[in-house]
């Protein structure tokens, strides 16, 4: 039965999507029902999540699917802590579509589903998991502020009349919560490795892609920061290095898993 | 009881009528304490786009004479440009005003805050005390419940809200000014309302410059300084005479390097223009010049036009709760009477039946149970009757029922 949770929490977060659309075309109308379609949407994901924990016999987000709904579920709550926010609700254009579209692929993957989880379970596997996904959706929420702050950049560029009438946040502050993003994210990520690494010791196998990209990832991310850092990297040249960052989180994400969870 | 309103306002009188009739807030005070004089309450609300007198009185013809001669005694001819309104149409008007929608520019902010000095400064009473609070409430719902005012109406506040798309908070941003005129001070009049530090002022002749700085803060420099001084400014707001660029694309590029990716934002309000329209193709800078401006300008105006139109709808609910508490004025007396006899009543019928205390106590509190669930329901009708406009029937009724008559 809570497996049917899938659903409503789908549902509202649809509703959130297309409500986000509607406030960018017409400003200040539909941003509050975004808001509380994101809301609602995450309360009744975490109620699902919550009943995959209690039925598992071990850990229940370690297969592909599973893991990208605790993905999903990440990336909406990171993006909680900005998006209620009215200047950062255009945020939502670029986050929501995604947690929805990713949340059908956890369903397709098998991932939303009420006891089918892994039996295998210790606390390296939950910190792997755990640590590398809350940096993945750290580094998703980075890429919608830079995607945001690229399409606001672009506005003022092109000096467009409408720019004052349909507010986004000012790139200044975009610019540094990106950055801000990353610099919480990263750390994350390197735990979530390193934690990785002991586990391989321990179990055995190989380097695969997947490992591989991630160490990339993160050299792109370190990268960012030591540039922002020590060459005052800013702006949309910094914006571009996040998003391809991003390409690389969509890469470990979606094409590479099934070579990794298969090990 | 009646509200009266004459006035005049932008919409008939010219600036030169318009400024003969306008108060300073005392003479506006005094002027209502003068009308509210033999049972009246008086209201005057004047400030550069209008002058408007609110009165209430038993007798409305008599109010409007008043009133009337009262702005004729400040100007003779306003005569044609006066305007008149009574109870519904002239709560409905304060209401537009107070919320913006009979300004020149929809959804000015300074109006709520002159309403709320000529209430504040007025002789009001039980109607216009209501009226007023009323009508800042409307204003203030108005702005709170669509985006009438918040979108900039000038030049000047254009600029520093798009300086603020850049930077968000302006606060500790520095300003270059190049050019002292009156265009370029409004400008950095603005900045500054919002945060933002003028560190330096360039000018042609370093006194005129000096003199803005005594009044803004920043330093005096030789206009020839600009491009020297360029990497020290996040906002550089230009508006000289000068007939060629004072900043070319090239001085720009040269402090890049220098100011490690930190945005620039450039205000051209010069004609001809003052700098280089090349600039806005480097990284990290953004040059609006006057025209791109005003059309950010009269795109916001048109985006507080189509709010004025929710505006109104919520305007028009406030004017509509007043009318209803103004037309339930009509059967107050009645419903005093009513319950004053029912309480004579009860009064007497205790003191014939000769009780204790404690059992006065307990007949007390039960009797005036029983007479409050009584009343309630018919005070509850004709009130409402009142609202649509029944009220004086009902009330007379009331009235012949109970035998009232007398204490009209």
């Amino acid at each position: 039965m809570a497996e049917l949770l899938f659903w409503p929490a789908l549902l509202a977060y649809g509703e959130a999507a297309v409500a986000y659309l509607n406030e960018a075309r017409h400003p200040g109308q539909a941003g509050r029902f975004a808001t509380w379609g994101v809301r609602v949407g995450w309360l009744v994901q975490t109620g699902l999540l919550t009943a995959q924990a209690a039925r598992a016999e071990g850990f229940p987000w370690s297969s592909w699917g599973g893991s990208l709904n605790l993905f999903v579920w990440l990336v909406v709550g990171v993006y909680l802590i900005w998006g209620c926010r009215p200047r950062y609700r255009l945020l939502g254009l670029a986050v929501l579509p995604l947690a929805v579209v990713l949340f059908v692929l956890a369903r397709i993957g098998g991932g939303t589903g009420i006891g089918d989880g892994s039996r295998y379970s210790n606390v390296f596997l939950v910190l792997h998991v755990g640590l590398v996904l809350a940096a993945f959706a750290g580094f998703t929420l980075a890429a919608a502020l830079s995607a945001l702050y690229l399409w606001q950049e672009r506005r003022l560029k092109r000096r467009e009349s409408t720019i004052l009438r349909l507010r986004a946040p000012a790139l200044a502050r975009l610019d540094e919560v990106a950055a801000r993003t990353i610099a919480f994210a990263l750390p994350a990520l390197t735990l979530g490795i390193a934690v990785g690494i002991v586990r391989l010791r321990d179990r055995g196998g190989g380097f695969d892609a997947l490992m591989a990209v991630t160490v990339l990832t993160w050299a792109v991310y370190g990268g960012y920061l030591l540039l922002r850092r020590f060459a005052g990297w800013r702006g949309r040249r910094a914006a571009y290095v996040v998003l391809a960052g991003f390409v690389l989180v969509a890469v470990v994400r979606l094409a590479l898993p099934v070579t990794h969870f298969a090990t | 009881m009646s509200v009266v309103l004459v006035g005049i306002s932008h919409h008939e009188a010219p600036i030169e009528l318009r400024e003969r009739a306008a108060l300073d807030p005392q003479r506006a005070a005094d002027l209502a304490a003068t009308l509210a004089r033999n049972d009246a309450e008086a209201v005057c609300l004047s400030t550069c786009n209008r002058t408007e007198l609110y009165l209430a009185h038993e007798s409305p013809d008599a109010a409007e004479e008043k009133a009337e001669a009262a702005l004729l005694a400040l100007e003779s001819e306003l005569g044609p440009a006066l305007y008149r309104k009574r109870d519904d149409e002239a709560a409905l008007h304060l209401f537009r005003v107070a919320a913006g929608l009979d300004s020149m520019i929809p959804g000015e902010g300074e109006i709520l805050g002159q309403v709320r000095t000529a209430y504040d400064a007025g002789a009001t009473g039980p109607l216009l005390d209501r009226l007023f609070r009323q009508a800042l409430q409307a204003g203030r719902k108005a702005r709170t419940e669509t985006a009438i005012g918040e979108s900039p109406a000038s030049i000047s506040s254009a600029a520093a809200a798009l300086a603020e798309q850049v930077f968000g908070d302006l606060r500790g941003r520095m300003v270059l000014v190049a050019g002292a005129g009156e265009v370029g001070e409004l400008a950095a009049k603005s900045l500054v309302s919002r945060g933002a530090t003028i560190a330096f002022v360039a000018n042609r002749t370093i006194e005129r410059a000096a003199e803005l700085t005594v009044r803004y803060g920043g330093e005096a420099v030789a206009l020839d300084q600009v491009p020297e001084q360029l990497h020290h400014a996040d906002v550089l707001l230009s508006s000289t005479s000068a007939s060629g660029w004072i900043l070319t694309r090239d001085d720009v590029e040269s402090t890049l390097a220098a100011r490690r990716g930190r945005p620039l934002f450039l205000i051209d309000l010069a004609v001809p223009r003052d700098l280089d329209p090349a600039i806005h193709e480097l990284d990290g800078c953004y040059l609006y010049d006057i025209d791109d401006l005003e059309a950010v300008v009269a795109e916001t105006l048109a985006g507080r036009r189509r709010e004025a139109e929710r505006a109104e709808a919520i305007v028009a609910q406030e004017a509509e709760k007043f009318r209803a508490w103004q037309a339930s004025l009509d059967v107050v007396p009645a419903i005093t009477s009513l319950r004053a006899r029912a309480e004579q009543i009860r009064e007497a019928e205790l003191r014939r039946a000769n009780l204790s205390g404690a059992e006065r106590r307990a007949a007390e509190s039960v009797t005036s149970a029983v007479l409050n669930k009584l009343l309630h329901l018919p005070t509850v009708r004709m009130k409402q009757a009142a609202a649509a406009a029944d009220g004086v029937i009902y009330a007379d009724a009331v009235r012949h029922l109970f035998g009232l008559e007398d204490e009209r």
